[in-house]
């Protein structure tokens, strides 16, 4: 079963075509990657997917749920983590999560339980109590991917989930995302070759807002001819007319 | 439920926020002190404790444009803003969210103006329930002035905007600090048109209990508060789908 479809998906400002006729598939489950140059209208797609901006044209379905007419379902079965860390600063760990438990009218036994669970699964426990806006850069992502996973969501948007971070925070995020392969579907932009490498189960290349190329990384490096994915997407992204 | 998480999500950074609370009730505190000793040495009916300290705790509401302004700029220019625009909240729960916490901060400001005034020599009476009661209209144009401020304006412009110009401002057109009979003119007419004024001379006639001069004033003040609060939440919701 599908989690998303598009169909003719388009978003224009003014003279600018951010996502051009996009028609997309995305399993239940599965682990897509966004890929491609700044421009690219990967952010585009994932701000119209989560219902933050309306389509110019077309439309995309959302667990079933239409873009333009159901927002207020697809609100209820999806969880975000923005490219920027969107965490609120004066509030502690748990605060933070408890207002996301809150938002989505969670009920004081099953916050407490929630917050337990993602604490101990995201290595949350020791920060709690700690004000979130006093965290590095490092844990302020993974207390936002927490923020986007308490809620339960059928489908996770991680809107570059590792930019900005160290080393070592890279690594630990890419366990956490990877331990949620198959639970829950995951939509990732990246600018990082080998984190779609390491985690997508397929990736689709964006350039100009058009959709260039879908595939598994073996399929996209075979078609293109490379022996490495950097090099397949390179090849694919300069090689394409738009 | 959902207004209400919002809610104590914004008084809590609000009363997190050292710099607020400084301000926000240590600057009227000042100036009520520093304003009684002037009045002690060089006697001016306009300071006397009783006259002045309505007028204080109306320059007072002034900080909870500057609290609410700067809280919905921040909360625009970061990314937290755009988490919560993809939840199930509202926009009516994002506007009960901002507004309603800064209602009580802005009421418990007035009392512990009023409570600080009394060692100054403050007429304690009945009156003063009715006084800080007499807020609530002008504590909710001050309000939905900072959602409307904080909708338009970055966090950069807001500090200078209602923090610096609107503070000032609000203060030289309420009559607080010198009589607008005295400028004349322009001046008067101006600040006889805007709400300012009107809301010290009612907290004033409130505290004497002059429900009569108190009620020539609601009118303005009503008007103003209706109207700033429908521009802010259509500004609001329209940087909403803006987002």
């Amino acid at each position: 079963m599908q989690a998303i479809k598009t169909t003719g998906l388009t978003k224009r400002y003014k003279d600018i075509t951010a996502v051009d006729n996009l028609d997309l598939e995305i399993r239940e489950g599965e682990l897509f990657a966004l890929l491609g140059v700044n421009g690219a209208g990967k952010t585009t797609t994932i701000k119209i997917l989560s219902c933050l901006t309306q389509p110019t044209s077309g439309d995309a379905l959302v667990c079933g749920y239409s873009v333009t007419s159901e927002a207020d379902r697809i609100k209820r079965l999806i969880g975000v983590s923005p490219q920027e860390t969107a965490v609120a600063c004066g509030l502690s760990v748990r605060e933070n999560l408890e207002l996301i438990c809150g938002v989505h009218g969670f009920s004081k036994e099953k916050t407490e339980s929630r917050i337990a669970r993602i604490a101990e699964r995201l290595d949350l426990l020791d920060v709690l109590n700690r004000r979130a806006g006093k965290l590095s850069g490092g844990w302020q992502r993974r207390v936002s991917i927490a923020m986007a996973l308490i809620s339960e969501p059928k489908v996770l948007f991680l809107d570059e989930p590792t930019l900005g971070v160290d080393v070592i925070a890279r690594h630990d995020l890419w366990e956490t995302i990877r331990a949620l392969k198959g639970e829950v579907t995951i939509i990732l932009t990246t600018h990082y070759m080998e984190e779609a490498e390491a985690l997508s189960d397929r990736v689709g290349i964006m350039k100009n807002g058009k959709l260039l190329a879908v595939g598994t990384v073996d399929e996209l490096k075979q078609g293109a001819g490379a022996s490495d994915f950097e090099e397949a997407f390179i090849s694919i992204v300069k090689e394409s007319a738009v | 439920m959902r207004a209400t998480t919002f809610a104590k999500r914004c008084a809590k950074e609000i009363l997190r926020d050292p710099i607020n609370l400084g301000f926000g009730l240590g600057f009227p505190l000042v100036l009520l002190l520093l304003l009684s000793a002037i009045q002690s040495n060089i006697p001016v009916s306009l300071f006397e404790i009783d006259t002045l300290t309505p007028g204080i705790t109306v320059f007072g509401l002034s900080f909870m444009t500057l609290f609410s302004a700067t809280l919905v700029a921040k909360d625009r220019e970061s990314a937290l803003l755009q988490r919560l625009y993809t939840t199930p909240l509202t926009g009516f729960d994002f506007i009960i969210g901002y507004m309603l916490p800064l209602l009580p901060i802005a009421l418990g400001q007035t009392v512990i103006c009023y409570l600080f005034a009394i060692p100054l020599g403050l007429t304690l009476s009945v009156n003063v329930i009715y006084a800080v009661i007499g807020m609530i209209p002008m504590a909710i144009f001050n309000i939905a002035l900072g959602l409307l401020c904080g909708s338009i304006l970055g966090v950069k412009q807001v500090g200078g905007i209602c923090g610096a110009l609107l503070t000032n401002l609000s203060a030289w057109l309420s009559g607080v600090w010198f009589d607008l009979k005295l400028v004349g003119g322009v001046f008067e007419n101006i600040a006889n048109a805007l709400p300012f004024v009107h809301a010290v001379e009612m907290e004033k006639a409130l505290f004497k209990g002059d429900f009569e001069c108190a009620a020539e004033h609601i009118l303005p003040i009503a008007l103003y508060s209706t109207a700033i609060t429908v521009i802010a939440v259509l500004c609001f919701l329209r940087q909403m789908k803006k987002q």
